[in-house]
């Protein structure tokens, strides 16, 4: 039974593209047959972060329009088997994505993928209506700052009435929180909202905290996702989220600040104390 | 000097009141806000406008002096609707 995943935010710039290819590769490298959506229209962007730009030929809006098949469009991942992309269009054309359309990819795909992930554009347009639509559960991207939290809650609105679940009545569709860019130094410091805060204010179940990561900008550079890069740590906080998102139990990391040696030592002396 | 810079330095930074609860207090009261707005029923605007086109019928008045809220409470709703009518009619009223 395919499992269809929206990641979703609202708000721009804040790692859904990101997140959304870190996750695929993170679902298929444990053996789900899995694809990667890009549904921002216009501003084509996934093949960037999956490396995969100069293998692009057809796009999502060619296999909606009949003008490619989906297996003429779907890029199969070098790095990862099991793994493919369906690059968005760059046309100009705002109604190039049609519900029926959508709705029958994800039906032909939904025969053999385990995972379909689909990469919400900003804004609460079409296409992020359309990327939400399908989904059984969602993935809500938010950095520790006002618009951002504000525009999740504005999209958990969104969720729970503007999907295809929810008007036919089938229950809700999961909800997953990700924090991202998390500063726990700032945080520390009382100038960026916590975990906790967050928690609060968004009461959806937490997936994870991606920390603020020079890894990040790497991985995106290099157009090869970050969960690849193991040994950073939002690599390794994208490989926990993947995790706990296939219900293994698995604590959080990088809440907190590692402390500097001065402190260390004073830990160290307060033990001994005691 | 050098070790009086660094005491204020130091008692600016505690006192700074911490953004970040700032930040949250604001989320809170506007995030709530935004929830009731999301909860109400769509026909509100529209109903809003056919009240105003029956009352226009009537009496001349201008379409901003009517405030028109929904207000929840436990088990009911109170659909508050406030009109300011022209003074024209108030002296009417009082003759």
């Amino acid at each position: 039974m395919v499992k269809i995943i929206v990641v979703t935010s609202g708000k721009g710039g804040v790692g859904k593209t990101t997140t959304s290819a870190s996750f695929a590769v993170g679902l298929a490298s444990r053996g789900y047959k899995t694809a990667v959506i890009d549904f921002d229209i216009g501003l084509r962007n996934l093949d960037l972060i999956m490396g995969c730009e100069r293998r692009v030929v057809y796009d999502f809006v060619n296999v909606i329009r009949g003008e490619a098949t989906l297996n003429q469009a779907l890029i199969r991942d070098k790095h990862t088997k099991e793994l493919f992309i369906l690059p968005a269009s760059q046309t100009r054309d705002k109604d190039a994505l049609t519900l029926e359309g959508v709705g029958t990819v994800l039906d032909e795909m939904s025969k053999t993928f385990d995972y379909i992930v689909c990469d919400s554009p900003a804004g609460i347009e079409r296409g992020a209506q359309l990327a939400m639509y399908f989904a059984d559960s969602a993935i809500v991207v938010t950095n520790p700052e006002v618009s951002s939290v504000r525009d999740s809650d504005r999209m958990l609105g969104l969720l729970s009435s503007k999907t295809k679940r929810a008007e036919e009545g089938r229950g809700h569709i999961t909800e997953h929180l990700l924090l991202t860019r998390y500063s726990p130094k700032r945080v520390a410091n009382g100038d960026m909202l916590s975990l906790s805060d967050v928690n609060e204010i968004l009461a959806i179940p937490l997936l994870g905290v991606i920390p603020e990561s020079q890894a990040v900008l790497r991985a995106s550079n290099s157009g090869v996702p970050v969960i690849v890069d193991t040994e950073s740590d939002a690599g390794q906080a994208y490989m926990d989220a993947v995790a706990r998102f296939l219900g293994e139990d698995v604590p959080f990391r990088f809440l907190h600040e590692k402390p500097n040696w001065l402190k260390r030592l004073f830990s160290f002396k307060e033990k001994e104390a005691i | 000097m050098n070790i009086a810079n660094a005491i204020t330095k130091l008692t600016d930074r505690f006192r700074r009141t911490q953004s970040a609860k700032c930040a949250k207090e604001r989320l809170q009261i506007i995030i709530s806000h935004e929830r009731i707005q999301r909860d109400q029923p769509d026909y509100l605007a529209a109903m809003q406008r056919d009240l105003l086109d029956v009352i226009a019928k009537y009496v001349a008045i201008d379409k901003n002096d009517v405030r028109v809220e929904l207000e929840r409470q436990e088990g009911c709703s109170i659909l508050e609707l406030n009109v300011i009518l022209p003074q024209a009619l108030d002296k009417a009223l009082e003759l």
